[in-house]
């Protein structure tokens, strides 16, 4: 198996040309949350020519809907949901600016190809070891959209969050 | 008539709901351990040192060991001799969920309506199923579930000359389909017969069934081994990035059904395969 390569996040292009398919990266730094319902919004805005929450240019979305906190603590457990649920949106997003996605499970041709032309990355978060997960996040802080209750925009301090690499920006992709 | 309170069956499903959650099933979780002796893909084995080191966690230290503590689905089992006093039994449940999933700091991920989406906040309505049984004890299982399996699940009303070909044929392109969505390795739950509702409540039943027990009947006990034995040789693998252990077992619960018709539900369980009993 392959070392573990640590990564500071923001990403750039020569951290992400440096990634390839399998590689197990723990990530630290900033990441946002948003899942189905702020995909939905952050199109919808696009559509309309208005602006995002937040700037998307470098960053990274985390498909993740936390369990509420326990008191003194940041976050609750915080494991990465279903990615092809947001392949509809993913493409508009990723020429807006965004950078890298963490979900699970496989992607879409459409995403993939979104990937490869602005030099994305997509990785993968074991899905189911929340636990395990929310103990990585140091803070967190809902930052847009808070009417969606787990589902709104959050910005998550990270240290050593354990993701895969599998959509390298070549478009090489682990589920195939 | 033995009478039952509302505040008592309240405060167990509240109790069943947060333990379903941060516990994993020892069956489960023994299973994951000899799959990761078994696991040739190098990668495989550690994701399932993973899972195993999450549901350490969430034990030790009570938290969720998925974030999706799903829609609690619920069946009862309640005796004929049983009163229920102080109020609806269904209030009851549902309170049991209301409070179960803010004491336990659980998600509430249920939506009032499936087309206006807006979160009830509280995880309430439960799912709930009743069977009235012989006695005067009330049982109740909680089963929390996640959509990320819930959604690769699949229904099929087949003809009766699809035969057994055809249903095997079914289940495995089900598992196929979901790919590497419902968190695998996954628990592959099957309902054969009965009508469409009978079949789905059957394949979510087989979920509940421990990984651990031959099923009784010669015939289904083979047939659920040679299915999980088709199902790993998919390599779907852990998380989906290949291997031997695409599921941890395949439950096949069965039917009378009608002379015309062959139902066939599969209910995908992800690893956090979480359910737990109580009784009154």
């Amino acid at each position: 198996m392959s070392e573990i390569k640590q990564i500071k996040l923001p990403l750039d292009s020569t951290m992400i040309n440096g990634l390839q398919a399998g590689d197990i990266v723990h990530l630290s730094g900033t990441v946002y949350t948003g899942r189905d319902a702020a995909h939905k919004r952050m199109c919808e805005y696009l559509a309309n020519g208005k602006a995002l929450p937040i700037n998307l240019q470098g960053e990274v979305i985390y498909y993740a809907g936390p369990c509420p906190p326990k008191p003194g603590e940041p976050i609750g457990s915080v494991g990465p949901t279903t990615a092809s649920r947001m392949d509809a949106y993913s493409p508009q997003l990723i020429e807006a600016g965004l950078v890298a996605m963490i979900g699970k499970g496989a992607r879409n041709e459409s995403v993939v190809e979104a990937i490869k032309r602005h030099q994305g990355i997509y990785f993968a978060a074991i899905g189911g070891v929340a636990a395990l997960m929310g103990k990585c996040v140091k803070s967190a802080e809902v930052i847009a959209f808070e009417d969606l209750g787990t589902e709104a925009i959050r910005r998550l301090i990270v240290e050593n969050l354990p993701v895969i690499v599998a959509i390298d920006s070549s478009g090489n992709n682990l589920y195939q | 008539m033995r009478q039952i309170h509302i505040d008592s069956i309240r405060q167990l499903v509240a109790d069943l709901c947060i333990e379903a959650n941060t516990s994993l099933s020892q069956d489960v979780y023994q299973c994951l351990g000899s799959c990761m002796q078994s696991e040739t893909s190098s990668l495989g084995k550690n994701i399932l040192q993973t899972i195993i080191a999450n549901a350490d966690l969430a034990k030790k230290e009570l938290r969720p060991m998925c974030q999706d503590t799903g829609q609690t689905v619920i069946f009862v089992q309640i005796g004929q001799d049983v009163q229920v006093v102080g109020g609806l039994l269904e209030d009851a449940i549902n309170a049991g969920i209301r409070e179960g999933y803010q004491r336990g700091y659980l998600r509430n991920s249920v939506v009032k309506s499936p087309f206006e989406r807006v979160n009830t906040n509280d995880n309430t309505p439960g799912v709930i199923h009743y069977d009235i049984i012989a006695g005067d004890r009330l049982l109740i299982t909680v089963s929390p579930k996640g959509f990320g399996s819930e959604n690769m699940s699949q229904l099929k009303m087949l003809k009766p000359s699809d035969g057994l070909e055809g249903v095997k044929q079914f289940i495995l392109q089900v598992v196929k389909d979901a790919g590497s969505n419902p968190c695998p390795p996954i628990i592959v739950g099957v309902g054969i017969g009965g009508t469409m509702e009978k079949a789905a409540i059957l394949s979510k039943q087989a979920l509940l069934k421990p990984l651990d027990k031959i099923n009784e009947d010669p015939f289904l006990a083979s047939l659920e081994a040679e299915l999980l034995e088709k199902v790993n040789a998919l390599e779907i693998g852990p998380a989906g990035f290949g291997g031997r252990t695409t599921a941890l077992g395949v439950n096949i619960n069965t039917y009378p059904t009608h002379i015309a018709g062959l139902p066939v539900a599969v209910n995908i369980g992800c690893h956090a395969n979480r359910h737990v009993d109580g009784q009154l």
